[in-house]
């Protein structure tokens, strides 16, 4: 036990707390200096835009996939139920190359887009693509237990008093399954906001247009500009912690909401 | 027949009508073959687009190799490390009842929430040349930035919680009794541990270690800001695709990429044999509860 809690305060919090040291030694000019910069705005401002984007994709097309895998004949479905961890279970930089050479002028999805005027690669859709395919797993792994979960006797007893299946649908089965995919947005966006490796090829990284919060740091730190690097890691850290405490509450809404039926 | 006339009016009264059903699907089928199935197709093509020969050339590229060694021995260390943390962790809050419970489990999680990015700075902070440690390391001939340590450090860092979290919901659902029975009729902390505890999470273990080990060997974001990049040094395999990537030698890239993928299949195969092995278990009763589903990893 001790053992444990020593190693958990070695390998985790000694050098989560460097960045509350060095930002400690910052006076607040400096710090404010750094993130109010117009680059480091617009990166802040860009990174939480293309995750909300991506995680809503999510939430909608997530929803629809879980639904899609517990109530219907799929042909191949063990194999699709299995696919959907990919984003889960592949490097970032594959998902990245792979992505990037996919959504390009000549890959076999851009190819098609770039006549219509789409382009994806080095673009802001492109991260956001990016985000997307990172988050998928999250809503449908979050809603795919909860829909299972609901009995179809309720569903036929509604049916029988002489509910349509819109009403069924938004009375009985949005009720419970709305909560878990809110947690599962939640999830999505919040691992969009940190992520890093699936992005850095698809955005072309340019300032002020693609460039997210975390190749933010990744350029301050490669100039040796640890106290910049740092001033933007808080800014993260305190919207990771914001989203960490909203999943929580969400999950404890979302356990009560089931827990009631 | 009237049976089968019933069900049949039941099913109508609780699904969609079948427009409906397959516009659903279909929707659904385009959505993941963009966003799975092409991804994963154009890794393999992308690789052997050049021929098998080129492929199996940029595989056995000295540089390619000692990634691999150097990726395979990282894993060795955090996956291990991992597994024995969670064994600990999951014990401790599981079968014991402590103030400051619920706290030491975000804790664990933290590693999740915090971008991999912001983890790798972390370690330069502590450790870089300017660094609040890295001056000593340096006095006494230690590299930890820019050199192997530093890449094993940030990988056991993002790679902690992966068997902890597993194991906590687990090892809760299935409380004390057991170990209390084994206590009361004899046997003693190591072997009630061994005989009783291993035993009855080895499923949720084994899952956990898989898991941990996909990420171990695939993470970038945390690695890449400590590794400096130096090949055949502090280059791990997907560092190596990056380069590659980047000096538009694509098909040797994607060949680099194409193993990490098939490590990722491999990983997806395992999990879902097991889910569905755990399954099946779950429904003849035995003891084993189904491994929770994973919330994030990758």
């Amino acid at each position: 036990m001790g053992v444990m809690l020593l190693y958990l305060c070695l390998i985790v919090l000694l050098p989560l707390s460097m960045v509350v040291f060095k930002a400690g030694g910052m006076t607040w000019e400096r710090f404010w200096s750094v993130v109010a910069e117009p680059r480091a705005k617009a990166s802040f401002f860009f990174s939480f835009w293309a995750s909300l984007l991506g995680a809503g994709i999510n939430g909608v097309f997530g929803f629809l996939v879980a639904w899609v895998l517990v109530r219907y004949p799929v042909p191949f479905k063990k194999i699709v139920d299995t696919l959907v961890d990919l984003p889960f279970a592949l490097p970032t930089a594959v998902s990245g190359i792979a992505l990037t050479t996919l959504f390009s002028a000549n890959g076999w999805i851009g190819r098609y887009l770039d006549p219509l005027g789409i382009k994806v690669a080095y673009t802001q859709l492109g991260v956001v693509v990016a985000l997307t395919f990172i988050g998928l797993p999250f809503v449908v792994r979050t809603v795919q237990p909860v829909l299972q979960e609901i009995d179809p006797e309720i569903e036929e007893a509604a049916a029988s008093l002489g509910a349509n299946r819109m009403q069924i649908f938004r009375k009985i089965i949005l009720p419970v399954a709305f909560p878990a995919a809110l947690t599962g947005f939640a999830l999505a966006f919040a691992r969009g906001l940190g992520e890093y490796g699936s992005v850095v090829f698809i955005s072309g990284n340019m300032p002020m247009r693609t460039e997210i919060a975390p190749l933010l740091i990744m350029t301050k730190l490669e100039q040796f500009d640890y106290e910049g690097a740092t001033a933007i890691a808080v800014v993260m850290l305190m919207g990771s912690f914001i989203m960490l405490f909203a999943i929580n509450m969400l999950q404890w809404w979302s356990h009560r909401r089931s827990a009631a039926r | 027949m009237g049976d089968d006339r019933l069900s049949k009016a039941r099913t109508r009264m609780t699904t969609e009508p079948a427009a409906v059903r397959y516009a659903l699907v279909s929707l659904v089928v385009l959505f993941l073959g963009i966003f799975l199935v092409a991804p994963l197709v154009t890794v393999f093509a992308s690789a052997l687009e050049k021929g098998i020969g080129v492929y199996l050339s940029a595989i056995r590229e000295p540089e390619t190799l000692d990634a691999i060694r150097l990726t395979l021995f990282t894993a060795a260390i955090a996956v291990p490390a991992s597994l024995v943390f969670g064994l600990a962790a999951a014990w401790a809050i599981a079968k014991f009842e402590f103030p400051g419970k619920y706290l030491l489990i975000t804790l664990i999680d933290l590693p999740f929430a915090v971008s991999p990015v912001i983890a790798g700075m972390t370690l330069v902070l502590l450790f870089g040349a300017r660094g609040a440690l890295g001056p000593w390391f340096d006095a006494h001939g230690i590299k930890v930035i820019f050199a192997v340590p530093g890449i094993v450090l940030a990988t056991t860092f993002v790679t902690l919680p992966f068997v902890a979290r597993e194991l906590i919901p687990l090892m809760q659902a299935q409380g004390t009794d057991e170990e209390e029975a084994a206590l009361v009729l004899g046997a003693g902390g190591i072997k009630t541990f061994l005989m009783v505890t291993v035993p009855n999470i080895k499923w949720g273990l084994l899952y956990g270690v898989i898991l941990c080990n996909a990420r171990a060997i695939g993470e970038f974001g945390a690695v890449s800001v400590v590794s400096g990049h130096i090949r055949g040094e502090t280059n791990t395999l997907p560092l190596h695709v990056e380069i590659l990537y980047n000096e538009y030698n694509f098909a040797a890239s994607f060949a680099v990429a194409s193993l990490l993928t098939l490590i990722a299949l491999l990983t997806l195969v395992v999990k879902g044999v097991m889910e569905r092995g755990s399954l099946r278990r779950a429904k003849e009763g035995a003891n084993d509860a189904p491994p929770e589903r994973d919330g994030d990893s990758g």
